[in-house]
């Protein structure tokens, strides 16, 4: 499914959409980094309480479609222009994560 | 194993201890250069998990090193070498769920104990070497044109 239909049909908070054209293919939720690397796939939207800078370069590199911070924690100014720079898609949400995954779940499987 | 096979492309790049803002950074321009190399996808994501895995541990538990990168004609290679401290037990740091990482590193998502997993797990060739009180050195090798399961 698109990014920006998801994005849109559940409300989230745009911070950078770098590519909003996106096929997703799955999600992943995890706070840990290696266990990101290990696991998501490319194209997974990835939910995390993690937002520091070393997030970016984890999405970067496991090629996810955007990464989804819960919760309304949002990062700092810095994380959000490393993701610009380096084309990572990165959104914002209100409800907690549980909540978040579980929305995006009854999208992605119908 | 001595490889004499022709250099592609050689890369050194210093990691610095401690220094999350920049950590990541070798691994993005790894990556890039792989891309730029015209590397298949799954080339290009297991060198990706390898180097992001081999910078940190540089970045979290070392005094400062170094990560080169060495493309030939038939595999990647990825060198970490640090300056130290050394590790004395290579079996026991090896095991999944083992890490001394500290409290504030584990907060941000560091310390899982699955870095070294997760480069043997995505290399074909995997080593390490290590001396207490001078360093430790890490090679990573993926054999191009080699299937991976």
């Amino acid at each position: 499914m698109e990014l920006a239909k998801i994005v849109a049909d559940l409300g989230w908070e745009t911070l950078v959409g770098a590519d909003l054209t996106r096929d997703v293919r799955d999600g992943y939720c995890s706070d840990l980094l290696s266990d990101v690397l290990a696991h998501a796939q490319a194209g997974d939207l990835w939910i995390t309480h993690q937002r520091h800078l070393n997030v970016v370069a984890v999405g970067k590199l496991r090629d996810v479609a955007g990464i989804v911070f819960p919760r309304g924690l949002r990062p700092t100014p810095d994380v959000i222009a490393r993701a610009a720079q380096e084309r990572v898609n990165l959104f914002l949400s209100a409800d907690p994560a549980f909540v978040v995954a579980g929305k995006l779940y009854r999208v992605l499987h119908p | 194993m001595p490889s004499r096979t022709p250099l592609v492309l050689r890369r050194i790049y210093p990691v610095a201890p401690r220094d999350l803002e920049q950590a990541g950074t070798v691994s993005t321009e790894v990556r890039r250069e792989l891309l730029a190399l015209g590397m298949s996808p799954d080339v290009v994501r297991r060198a990706s998990v390898i180097c992001f895995e081999g910078e940190m541990n540089i970045v979290l538990y070392s005094q400062g090193g170094r990560v080169i990168l060495l493309v030939k004609e038939d595999r990647v290679e990825l060198l970490f070498s640090d300056d130290g401290p050394g590790i004395a037990d290579i079996e026991l740091v090896s095991q999944p769920g083992y890490s001394t990482a500290p409290d504030w590193a584990r907060e941000l998502g560091f310390g899982a104990g699955l870095g070294i997993n997760n480069m043997e797990q995505n290399s074909d060739l995997f080593e390490i070497r290590s001396r207490v009180g001078e360093g430790t050195v890490v090679r990573a090798t993926i054999l191009l044109g080699v299937p991976f399961f």
